[in-house]
């Protein structure tokens, strides 16, 4: 039966606050594809495992905090500040790791592109592998915050959860946004960004810089993988797979290599996915995000704002 | 460095490649030497101590995201040959399985392996869509297969004379489901999601199709496709299910996704009556769901045994819970029954696939689910619909489709 355009008005404000919810765990996902594209022009494939191994992280937290009620008030602020941390820790040093082991090696033998780009597949697919042997099954967690309703706009109802998901993506992005931005080391970033050469010629250690690259990209992700934790309060080995991709295609919607492109181009696909949706019924959703993809990337080949990390704006 | 600078050392490269492969070859073949004398000793000494063995295969969903189902199956399955193989018969029978993961691609290629396995009946495949698609290979092999689990309809149309089921399809399953959603329940608006695969989508269109012909309306028909183990956001579907305001919400899926669906429905307001089918019938769904998941309802074709349960079936609980310290779960007693038409096959000195097929269509037993007899094309005679209610983290039968009320 699908839906139809009235379906599209009658649901808009339910559809706008569901996409932007998702939106923004894709926008923190494809902040880590963007940021390692910038500074060494691969597309991380493993890094929606780096997004698995978060979520994991996170369930280790809840159930150390052996949950009777879900929490509100200070201990639930103390509870997302422990997770956080936990979840950017384990992921960021994952990223790290990863980027010693799978990308390293070939980058100082020199390899061509293509072949990190296996390694990168090789890398994601073990990782996701090893969890299942592990992790077979769906993990289900207790709930940590309880999902309350604050106001209803339309048919859309505003509600605690989607709430902490959409403003704690976007402060992650501004933080991470002043940091690149506004900050010495992320001069050092934009600088390896725009030409290797001449960053090495100006004294920046270019394997500190990927390193932290690779760190920042990482904690990102472990963030996302708390906040998906919180919000679906499960996981699963396979987790990073589809999101993954999404988070990718957010980033090109954005401008790959672009961090406010990454912000724009994952509430964009998470907003494209659900009007969609309304329209067509949820089984058109990926066909509409992607064809919106395509014929954004047939006008702007570059994306939304286009590549920015490398480019002079400093 | 130029092609004729590379020409040399490639050419002395592959040399050496191939005199390796040469070595290796040499090794293979020793290796198969000696393996095939240790057959050939592994088979006289098996002659010699008078007992033949047969192989009966399962095949079904051990490892994957919906094993509880398939080692349900299983467990079935070994129990009746076990006993079997306890009474010291002439023939003895070997179980093998074959993990497909419920997943059509893998099972298509164990399917070979089977046949050369020399398996000569098969319990399984256990889902729809892996039967759908190894199908037939079975038929080519003239393999009897009996599937404890699969209810898609149109698996009895494809002609295979090898295809027999234990348990009625899902022209049973949706029709008597949605008797029970537009009677017992009383709902007039009804909505019906199913996560695309084979099984799912056939029953919901089944569902579908019979609220409709009661008079009752259908307010949404719609498809999320899950990936694997994934738990997919079913947000859109949720405001279109509220936006239509709807007194019932069925789901055509398996337990890993249904779970989510419940709870999130509940999550986001919906208060209408959730209603799911055999795949969702299994502990693990009230795991998934939680809080939510009491007062749902859930059906099969599948005959539950418990503590409750009289004659044959009773002792089949007791010996059950004693081999596997575990309840019989769904399908457990089809799985029992399926291994028994093989079993009771074998008994009667049929030793080959090709002798075992017309067997297999001819039994008549009453087993511990129900009366065993096949129709022509494979389905079992006759075929009732149980539901089921979540109550207190627990699934309890309420009655046939027809008696059940909320």
């Amino acid at each position: 039966m699908g839906g139809h355009v009235s379906d599209f008005v009658t649901l808009f404000w339910a559809s706008t606050i569901d996409g932007l919810t998702q939106g923004g765990i894709y926008a923190l996902v494809a902040l880590g594809y963007t940021l390692v594209y910038g500074v060494l022009r691969l597309i991380n494939f493993a890094h929606s495992e780096i997004f698995m191994i978060g979520t994991f992280a996170t369930v280790a937290v809840i159930n150390g905090f052996a949950l009777q009620n879900p929490l509100t008030g200070i201990g639930l602020l103390l509870f997302l500040l422990v997770a956080g941390v936990v979840a950017a820790v384990v992921s960021g040093g994952s990223a790290v790791i990863l980027e010693r082991i799978a990308y390293r090696p070939l980058r100082r033998k020199g390899s061509t592109q293509l072949a990190a780009l296996i390694s990168a597949i090789g890398a994601s697919l073990f990782l996701q592998q090893l969890f299942s042997l592990f992790y077979p099954d769906v993990v289900i967690v207790d709930r940590v915050m309880a999902k309350t309703n604050l106001a209803t706009v339309g048919q859309g109802v505003i509600r605690t959860d989607k709430v902490l998901v959409f403003l704690g993506a976007l402060a992650m992005m501004v933080l991470l946004d002043r940091l690149v931005n506004g900050t010495r080391f992320g001069r050092a970033i934009r600088a390896t960004a725009q030409s290797p050469d001449n960053a090495t010629l100006m004294g920046v250690d270019i394997d500190r810089v990927i390193m932290i690259t690779f760190l920042l990209g990482g904690a990102m992700a472990g963030i996302g993988g708390m906040l998906y934790v919180v919000f679906f309060e499960a996981t699963t080995f396979f987790v990073g797979f589809v999101l993954g991709i999404k988070a990718f295609t957010a980033a090109v919607l954005g401008g790959i290599g672009n961090l406010r492109g990454a912000l724009i181009g994952g509430l964009s696909l998470g907003l494209i996915e659900e009007y969609g949706a309304s329209i067509f019924g949820a089984q058109w959703k990926d066909v509409i995000a992607f064809s919106v993809l395509i014929l954004v990337l047939m006008i702007r080949p570059t994306g939304i704002l286009g590549e920015s990390l490398g480019k002079a704006r400093a | 460095m130029a092609w004729t600078e590379l020409a040399q050392p490639t050419a002395m490269k592959e040399e050496n490649v191939n005199r390796r492969f040469a070595r290796g070859a040499g090794l293979v073949a020793a290796f198969a030497l000696v393996s095939m004398g240790a057959a050939g000793c592994s088979s006289d000494s098996s002659s010699s101590s008078d007992t033949a063995s047969v192989k009966i295969g399962f095949m079904g969903d051990l490892t994957g995201p919906n094993k509880a189902l398939g080692i349900n199956i299983r467990n079935g399955a070994k129990l009746a040959i076990d006993q079997y193989n306890a009474t010291n018969p002439a023939t003895k029978i070997d179980l093998i399985d074959y993990d497909s993961q419920g997943d059509p691609k893998q099972a298509t290629a164990l399917a070979p392996t089977v046949i050369d396995d020399g398996v000569i009946g098969l319990v399984g495949p256990s889902f729809s869509g892996e039967t759908a698609d190894t199908g037939a290979t079975w038929e080519e092999a003239k393999l009897p297969f009996v599937s404890a689990s699969a209810t898609r309809v149109a698996l009895a149309d494809n002609g295979w004379t090898t295809f027999h089921r234990a348990l009625a399809d899902d022209s049973f399953q949706g029709p008597g489901v949605a008797n029970f959603i537009t009677t017992g329940l009383g709902a007039e608006k009804v909505a019906v999601i199913d996560d695309a695969s084979e099984y799912g989508k056939g029953l919901a269109d089944e569902l579908a199709s019979a609220v409709s012909t009661a008079g009752k309306d259908v307010a949404v028909r719609e498809s999320v496709a899950a990936v694997g183990s994934e738990i997919p956001n079913y947000s859109s579907v949720i405001s279109a299910i509220k936006s239509a305001n709807v007194d019932a919400v069925f789901y055509g899926g398996y337990y890993a996704q249904s779970g989510a669906l419940a709870k999130q429905l509940k999550d986001g307001g919906v208060t209408a009556a959730f209603v799911s089918g055999d795949g969702s019938l299994d502990p693990a769904f009230v795991t998934g769901a939680g809080a939510a998941a009491n007062g749902s309802y859930l059906s099969c074709t599948c005959s539950l045994v418990n503590e409750a349960s009289t004659g044959d079936a009773a002792t089949f609980f007791t010996d059950y819970v004693a081999a596997f310290s575990a309840d019989p779960g769904t399908y457990s007693p089809e799985g029992y029954d399926s291994a028994t038409v093989f079993i009771d096959g074998i008994k009667a000195g049929n030793t080959t696939s090709a002798a075992l097929l017309p067997f297999v269509d001819g039994v008549n037993f009453a087993g511990v689910s129900k009366q065993i007899q096949f129709e022509d094309n494979g389905n079992i005679k006759g075929g009732t619909v149980l539901m089921y209610k979540v109550t207190d983290d627990k699934i309890t039968p309420i009655g046939t489709t027809d008696e059940a009320t909320s």
